[in-house]
């Protein structure tokens, strides 16, 4: 756990470091909901536009 | 304000470093690709037809799920897993991720999974789901594993689901199949996990764990051990002349199962020294290769039956 940025008054400047795993971070998560996206996508070719609607 | 206070106030917040692999360690990814081949056999082995799509789906959200089990756990177990030799180098003790974040990573991660295996295969798989994901997080690391000497035999229960829980997916049901699957695993658990506990005994002294060798010591493991390799070979073997599964995985579960009960003896009769340490490492690794085989067999038995009539 770092906490090697520097305070500039009341902002925070992050260390490239930081910025690069936030950045790496930013990507995974973006991916991860493209992938959610398309797995419905794909469903609802599969089951029809009706795929959510289920008798209870 | 009291000292602790000034402190938090003055320390700048946390920024964390972590990266994707971190958070991939996280869901014990050896863990999860055991319960991804033994999901895969579950859904293989169920009767009627599921969409490959939908295959998929179901087998990525239990493998999610999974995953998510494991952060959770690991963010309930950082305070000892800094303790074990075994698990120190894992994110939270090396304090790439905070026990906080590990848990809303496991957390959101255990809900889309059970939403999205609901929503798009069936309620019943995501159900069953749910419930793996609580068994292993709430009723065995919070509740029995550092209660209990018996932490991992009721909490084998949680790893013997995914073959349940994809059945479930490809069915939307249940039968004596996923059962018997659920039964193999729940006691192979024992014997494979008191061996690596035999090796790994002082680990969980430190830690506190009540492990078996470090409650009832080695003796009394080794012979649960054996008694436990008994009953799992027995188990394994019954889906044959029972008519579940046909004689190419009766044979197997005999040859690999007797292969099991000679390494199990081997860690019953050598109690001290290096013929100690070399045969529960032995019994340790054979016990992966052993369930790896059983499940391969049952698939290899599907995939054969679906190709032969298109060869033939």
């Amino acid at each position: 756990m770092d906490s090697n940025h520097k305070p500039d008054g009341d902002r925070i400047v992050l260390t490239e470091a930081q910025k690069k795993r936030r950045r790496e971070r930013s990507i995974a998560i973006a991916c991860a909901l493209g992938v959610l996206v398309l797995l419905f996508f794909a469903v609802t070719f599969i089951k029809g536009p009706g795929v959510l609607v289920r008798p209870v | 304000m009291s000292v602790v206070d000034q402190k938090a106030v003055e320390l700048p917040p946390r920024i964390s470093e972590a990266g994707v692999a971190d958070y991939f360690a996280l869901l014990k990814p050896r863990v999860m690709s055991l319960v991804i081949f033994t999901a895969l056999v579950g859904l293989m082995i169920a009767p009627g037809h599921i969409h490959p799509v939908l295959g998929f789906i179901a087998i990525l959200c239990i493998a999610v799920g999974a995953g998510a089990s494991g952060a959770l756990n690991m963010a309930l177990e950082g305070d000892i897993d800094v303790l074990m030799s075994r698990t120190a180098n894992r994110p939270i003790p090396r304090g790439r991720i905070t026990r906080g974040e590990a848990m809303g990573f496991g957390l959101t991660l255990s809900f889309f999974s059970v939403m999205t295996l609901g929503a798009l295969v069936n309620w019943y798989a995501g159900g069953l789901l749910a419930f793996t994901i609580f068994f292993y997080v709430v009723i065995y690391t919070m509740g029995l594993k550092r209660r209990t000497a018996q932490n991992i035999v009721i909490g084998g229960a949680a790893g013997a689901l995914p073959p349940v829980v994809a059945w479930a997916a490809a069915t939307g049901s249940l039968s004596v199949e996923p059962l018997l699957l659920f039964l193999i695993i729940f006691f192979w658990t024992p014997p494979h996990f008191w061996a690596l506990a035999l090796f790994r005994s002082d680990d969980y002294a430190r830690a506190g764990v009540p492990m078996l060798p470090v409650v009832a010591g080695p003796d009394a493991t080794r012979l649960q051990i054996l008694l436990y390799t008994i009953v799992l070979v027995a188990i394994a073997a019954a889906p044959w002349p029972l008519g579940y599964f046909d004689w190419i995985y009766g044979v197997t579960s005999l040859i690999l199962g007797a292969g099991m009960l000679v390494l199990a003896i081997e860690v019953y009769r050598h109690r001290t020294g290096s013929q100690a340490l070399r045969a529960t490492r032995r019994l340790f690794a054979f016990s992966i290769l052993y369930l790896f085989a059983l499940f391969a067999v049952l698939l290899l038995d599907v995939v054969a039956k679906a190709v032969a009539p298109l060869i033939w």
